[in-house]
């Protein structure tokens, strides 16, 4: 881990992997102390935002760097402490037979390698409630559409790099499409508004259109 | 009726508080009100609490009508604010009667009114906000002619006894900026950094509420390598593959895969709310401790 400097209210903690990134978001969420505003977990990174008169810059860089060290050591995350959710999922998106073919193999291929895998969210960005799900099974590297869409209806699963993901509510949007959920992703009335918050872990179960 | 009539809702007006910091991990941002001490200035002036909210009138051609007697103040960008043809003074609690309508014109020192209502702008809170976020489009739509603003109860004590508090109208010349070193300052060129800290940046004219570009000369990169997104804060100084800078402002992406080279102070934030397309600004190091 390296802490790099992100003004007088943050610090940036860099990993070197996915992994490591979100092994150390839970260990900083778990042993969380005042005067830590946010912990915004990234692809390589967390950003930690802090109140700089309850917390100071150092304080919370040897905190960072002690709490991740005592994660390392004792491997205190396991995937198994982790909150779990199955989303039903209709595979019939419209570039699920063009990302078959990029990768090479056939729908059914497609469907059972993203439906049986086990994915975790590692961060939520783009948009409220946007979860960046990525699985060390489904072994998936896709580029985004070339052109992205204007609008994608909410519930619409996608897949884009190493990551899948569900489009909360409607936006634009450059995945590629590969199915549909009917569950509500993104509720501003629910506690807390996202139905799948970083760490959890998220299966796919097929259900027939 | 009570509260507020919208008669003419200007180019954006937006109810603001201060925000809801602490859900960036959900993809939320902390929005609210882009001139903090100025909201804050208001809610003091007619003795609300400082939860209370209000509204952001960017640039003027504003017209609400009074449907009941009601205090308020008017601070943030300077301008012609008149009540029934009577001046309004800036940063001063005042009565409007019921019937009366509050005009705004263009601003003429800054671009960001504030108007604090006693008892605050009544609207449903959206995760513990009743600010707009105009990125995520969360919280009240922007004003329309015909919309009703209630007034809520937000009342810490009476009405200040004051007259006038000595606020100076928000700046036309150079502003100055103070930013502490970013993640990725190291990705830049020592030119780069000098450019930045040390000549003069004008604002663009395509700033708004989630960034303020800057126009001026090129920062050049020496990691070309692509950045994986990252999260972001206000201020944060976000630096584009043309070179360009933009200022992240309250209603930024929570994450950005742009190199941040360098980050705003807390007390140099609120400044950037007043900036005016064109204007110029000077983005200097902070000193001392951070």
């Amino acid at each position: 881990m390296k802490v790099l400097p992100f003004g007088e209210r943050a610090l940036l903690a860099e990993f070197a992997s996915l992994t490591q990134t979100m092994a150390a978001f839970q260990a900083f969420s778990a042993a969380r102390v005042p005067g830590i505003v946010e912990l915004i977990p990234a692809a390589t990174t967390v950003l930690a935002q802090i109140d700089p008169t309850r917390l100071s810059l150092r304080a919370a860089e040897q905190w960072l760097s002690d709490t991740y060290a005592r994660a390392t050591r004792s491997n205190t995350v396991r995937v198994g402490e982790a909150l779990s959710v199955t989303i039903p999922v209709r595979y019939d998106g419209p570039d699920l037979a063009s990302v078959a073919l990029l990768l090479g193999v056939s729908i059914d291929e497609l469907v059972s390698r993203h439906s049986q895998a086990h994915w975790q969210c590692a961060f939520i960005g783009f948009a409220p409630g946007f979860a960046y799900l990525a699985s060390t099974e489904a072994d998936f590297n896709l580029p985004r559409r070339e052109t992205s869409r204007t609008s994608v209806a909410p519930g619409s699963v996608g897949l884009a790099g190493e990551f899948t993901g569900i489009y909360p509510r409607n936006s634009p949007g450059g995945w590629q499409l590969i199915g549909a959920t009917d569950v509500t992703l993104w509720d501003e009335a629910r506690d807390p508004p996202a139905a799948i918050t970083p760490g959890m872990i998220v299966r796919f179960e097929v259900v027939t259109p | 009726m009570t509260g507020l009539v919208v008669i003419q809702p200007g180019p954006l007006t937006l109810v603001q508080d201060l925000g809801r910091p602490g859900l960036a991990h959900l993809g939320v941002g902390a929005s609210g009100a882009m001139d903090r001490s100025a909201l804050a200035l208001g809610n003091r002036l007619v003795g609300n609490t400082s939860l209370a909210a209000g509204l952001e009138i960017l640039i003027g051609g504003v017209e609400l009508r009074a449907a009941e007697a009601l205090w308020l103040a008017v601070t943030g960008a300077w301008g012609s604010v008149t009540i029934g043809g009577r001046a309004v003074p800036q940063n001063t609690p005042t009565q409007i009667n019921a019937g009366e309508t509050i005009t705004w014109e263009t601003a003429t020192h800054g671009i960001r009114y504030y108007l604090a209502v006693r008892g605050g702008i009544e609207a449903p809170r959206v995760l513990g906000s009743r600010s707009r976020d105009t990125l995520a489009q969360l919280g009240p739509a922007p004003l329309a002619a015909g919309d009703v603003l209630r007034v809520g109860a937000e009342c810490s004590g009476p009405v200040p006894l004051v007259d006038l508090v000595p606020v100076d109208a928000p700046p036309d010349g150079p502003v100055t900026i103070e930013v502490r070193p970013g993640p990725r300052r190291d990705w830049f060129s020592r030119e780069a950094w000098s450019r930045l800290c040390g000549g003069e940046w004008r604002v663009s004219p395509r700033s708004d509420r989630s960034g303020i570009r800057l126009d001026g000369r090129v920062l050049e990169r020496t990691e070309r390598r692509e950045l994986p997104s990252e999260g972001m804060l206000s201020g944060a100084i976000q630096v584009s593959p043309d070179g360009a800078p933009t200022i992240l402002a309250v209603d930024h992406p929570v994450t950005g895969g742009y190199p941040v080279i360098a980050v705003v102070t807390d007390d140099s934030l609120d400044a950037l709310a007043q900036l005016r397309p064109g204007q110029i600004i000077m983005v200097r190091l902070a000193t001392g401790r951070g």
